[in-house]
């Protein structure tokens, strides 16, 4: 005779450290294999969609700041990528080597972050995302030569940068682009080289080449599951076609490629960084060149609609407007890269163990401001 | 063979463990600031101020407010209104420094300390009486005549509005001229 055994159904969040968030699963656990998988967000809305039909055009860029709070840089490039669509304006050339080399920096912040989450998820508790937020610390610190905020920058307007780099930033960024590889390979000694790292996260997660396409996910994990596409090189925006990068791509789709991929993007980061530096119209010299084109603050785009998408860190960021030629847009679509990428949540947990779901969840890298909106 | 990995890893956080600390202990030391850090005490100059309330305006979140009486003379500019109340409530307010990116006489200015705390909401808005007094240290942010004349207020200095500068001076003739065009 055998004895029937009822599956457990757990709440993990919303509040729980391994979710980066207040991200909340409802779990089916048969003893400690997952059996059921079901997401529930919506503890971080704020309405941006919303209360972006409230604000001007330039108003809304202070918004976007707070959807992927980790990388702000990346979400004002897109609003306002989608607003000079909109309006046909054509940016300042320093400008737009300036978005460039904010961009990058920050999408090297956010791997940061996320390598150092997921050495914290895995045990290491505290060390490994110290020295990951030492080498962001120093990103945030140029951010605030910028534009004088770390996390909120609101950098960017329409028609470039709102103002030019400082004296400063310059040896600075020099200073950190020779500091900076030795860092990430540190980064990748701690990471894989580690046998109890790779024993939990190599094969671990599996997502296959076509449930990423088919869940439509992009960013680090699509590029993991061997889909060379980015978007920096599939539709090349601001001046990405004139440097040169590789895209790194991984083989088998596991938690373990989803972080090299990370870590691989890093060093491409900081090559663009480089080259933008090198090309840079006007030099290191302040205030010679524009850096933004004569735009007014309150601007009204003639009707229409008009829609942008970014390579931001966490995948494709897409910002779709529409104007009724009054000086608020009428609607403000955000395409938000966590929120996709959860798609594949459920077919890359079921029939893994508890242990592995914080791995996972890690590995794809959500950001709740961003998923709830 | 396991423990090659750990090892190596191990001599990561020697290496680290060797290197000078990046972690300040904060009460007793601060990290330095940047000029342009846009930080919450606000730098009013109410001898430039006009009370054109564009500050209100711009401000996304809306938590300027400002009454104004037609009587004041602005020293430089001349007429104005009288400002009687220019309350901004930091309770609400992201620091974006759009209020200070529309001025157009360059009255307003982000301030540069963080440690504005306090333990009732009402206490973080600031009055226009404690704006009056409070000290003049602004952030050179969106004011590059600042910082080309290499103004910094962790110095500690105060910066009196007749040396702030302004960064393009309005010319009246060519804007008589700009107007006469358009209409």
């Amino acid at each position: 005779m055998t004895l029937r055994t009822e599956p457990v159904t757990v709440n993990i969040g919303p509040q729980h450290p391994s979710t980066h968030g207040v991200f909340r699963l409802r779990v089916t656990f048969d003893g400690e294999v997952i059996q059921e998988v079901e997401p529930v967000f919506g503890y971080l809305h704020r309405g941006s969609e919303k209360l972006a039909e409230e604000r001007t055009y330039s108003q809304v860029i202070t918004l976007t700041d707070r959807l992927d709070y980790v990388a702000s840089m990346t979400n004002n490039q897109a609003y306002v990528l989608a607003l000079e669509k909109l309006c046909h304006v054509q940016p300042a050339e320093r400008g737009l080597y300036l978005r460039v080399i904010a961009a990058e920096l920050q999408r090297i912040a956010s791997h940061l972050v996320a390598t150092g989450f997921l050495l914290q998820d895995l045990g290491a508790f505290g060390t490994p995302l110290m020295y990951c937020f030492r080498e962001r610390e120093r990103i945030l610190d140029m951010f605030e030569m910028l534009c004088g905020a770390r996390i909120t920058h609101s950098y960017l307007r329409i028609g470039g940068v709102f103002q030019d780099a400082p004296e400063e930033f310059w040896p600075a960024l020099r200073i950190f682009l020779h500091d900076m590889p030795p860092y990430i390979d540190e980064y990748e000694q701690l990471l894989a080289e580690n046998e109890i790292l790779v024993a939990r996260t190599k094969g671990v997660g599996l997502l296959s080449q076509e449930m990423a396409i088919a869940s439509s996910t992009s960013g680090p994990v699509l590029r993991a599951s061997g889909v060379p596409w980015d978007l920096r090189k599939a539709d090349p925006y601001e001046v990405y076609d004139r440097f040169d990068f590789d895209i790194p791509v991984g083989t088998a789709g596991d938690s373990y490629d989803r972080f090299i991929v990370r870590i691989q993007e890093m060093r491409q980061s900081l090559r663009i960084v480089q080259q933008a530096v090198d090309q840079l119209p006007g030099g290191t010299s302040v205030g010679k060149v524009p850096v933004r084109a004569k735009v007014p603050f309150f601007i009204r785009p003639p009707v229409g609609d008009a829609y942008a998408h970014v390579e931001a860190p966490k995948g494709e960021l897409g910002f779709y407007l529409v104007s009724d030629g009054s000086i608020a847009p009428y609607r403000c679509k955000i395409r938000s890269p966590s929120f996709i990428n959860l798609t594949p949540l459920k077919e890359m947990l079921i029939g893994w163990k508890l242990a592995d779901l914080v791995v996972i969840l890690g590995s794809i890298d959500i950001n709740m401001g961003e998923v709830d909106r | 063979m396991y423990g090659i990995g750990v090892l190596k890893g191990m001599a990561v956080t020697l290496k680290n463990f060797l290197r000078p600390s990046f972690t300040v202990q904060y009460p007793e030391e601060s990290l330095p600031q940047h000029p342009r850090f846009r930080g919450q005490d606000f730098v009013w100059y109410e001898e430039r101020c006009t009370g054109c309330a564009s500050c209100a305006k711009y401000c996304p979140l809306g938590i300027i407010r400002i009454v104004t009486d037609p009587s004041g003379v602005a020293t430089p500019q001349g007429d104005k209104y009288k400002v009687l109340a220019f309350d901004i409530d930091l309770g609400r307010c992201m620091y974006c420094g759009l209020c200070v990116e529309g001025c157009p006489y360059d009255a307003l200015h982000m301030g540069s300390g963080f440690e504005r705390a306090r333990y009732r909401r009402q206490e973080l808005v600031i009055p226009v009486e404690e704006l009056r007094r409070m000290p003049k240290r602004p952030s050179t942010w969106f004011r590059p005549q600042m910082e080309t004349k290499g103004y910094d207020p962790r110095m500690g200095k105060e910066l009196p509005w007749q040396e702030a500068g302004r960064h393009e001076a309005p010319d009246v003739e060519k804007m008589k001229e700009r107007w006469v065009k358009e209409r």
